[in-house]
């Protein structure tokens, strides 16, 4: 195992989970990444502020863990043709599938959807696949 | 005070994935990597971001179940959908695939813009490209 940091991967867990738990226990909604942006795409106008509010928010989190003093740094190698194809194949099939590592991996499986299992275990073994071919067997 | 609790929710998520390196496409890689288990050079840290996750979830999770509905919102609105059919299937493999080859998702992708990457934007771009593409073909109305 390389690079592996249990602690912080643990906490920053923690604090994901702590914030779609309160989403759901004060609004009544799953943190699905994938459908709160899909529900800004579309007609329905009543459900947009909320939906803004947690984009928002979620794009000062990275500048609040900063400013507390955790330093990252996102190492991106991947070729611009190859991350507009991921961008296409994530955008389109999260919403083909309902969800996507937030919606069906930490909300549902926290409840305990079969739905959301199969989707987990889905998408996880189709990561992992991609990547293999990618690293070990293309670039030999 | 629905608007408030999502600001403060989507500001804990951000912090978490900053925290948890989930915003770094190699960390996400370097677990999606097994192939370099033999080698030693598996992370497994993404399998703890989410457990840890999971974990402190699904207290809240069943205690609002229990109570029946949230505290400040007239019901839960959960996913009505409960079957295991072909577009769960086909979606989780193209969402997997996408995820494979960028190390991004909805979540880190959104929260990485701020770092300012033209890279991130790209991927962002193209994910909301598939999501508009996805709403004009197969979603069912």
């Amino acid at each position: 195992m390389e690079n592996f940091t249990p602690w912080s991967a643990l906490a920053g867990g923690a604090l994901i989970g702590l914030s779609a738990g309160l989403l759901m226990l004060a609004n009544g909604r799953v943190a699905g990444i994938s459908g709160i942006i899909g529900g800004l795409l579309g007609p329905a106008a009543n459900e947009r502020l909320w939906r803004v509010a947690f984009l928002v928010g979620l794009l000062a989190g990275p500048v609040a863990a900063m400013a507390l003093g955790v330093q990252r740094t996102p190492r991106i190698d991947a070729s611009w043709p190859v991350l507009i194809a991921a961008g296409l194949l994530v955008g389109f099939g999260s919403l083909l599938g309902g969800g996507c590592t937030s919606g069906h991996g930490v909300c549902g499986m926290a409840r305990l959807s079969p739905r959301s299992m199969v989707a987990t275990g889905t998408f996880m073994a189709a990561g992992m696949a991609i990547v293999f071919v990618a690293r070990h067997v293309v670039e030999g | 005070m629905q608007t408030i609790v999502a600001l403060i929710a989507g500001l804990l998520f951000g912090i978490g994935l900053t925290l948890g390196q989930m915003v770094d496409p190699a960390k996400v890689l370097a677990f999606l990597d097994i192939g370099a288990i033999p080698a030693g050079g598996w992370d497994p840290s993404l399998a703890f971001v989410m457990g840890g996750a999971v974990l402190v979830n699904a207290p809240f999770f069943w205690f609002v179940h229990g109570r029946g509905r949230p505290l400040a919102a007239p019901r839960l609105v959960l996913p009505a959908n409960n079957s295991v059919d072909r577009r769960l299937l086909s979606g989780a493999l193209l969402f997997g695939a996408g995820w494979g080859l960028g190390g991004y998702c909805p979540g880190p992708a959104i929260a990485g813009l701020t770092f300012g990457a033209m890279e991130t934007f790209a991927f962002v771009a193209a994910m909301l490209a598939g999501m508009a593409a996805y709403k004009l073909t197969l979603e069912r109305r």
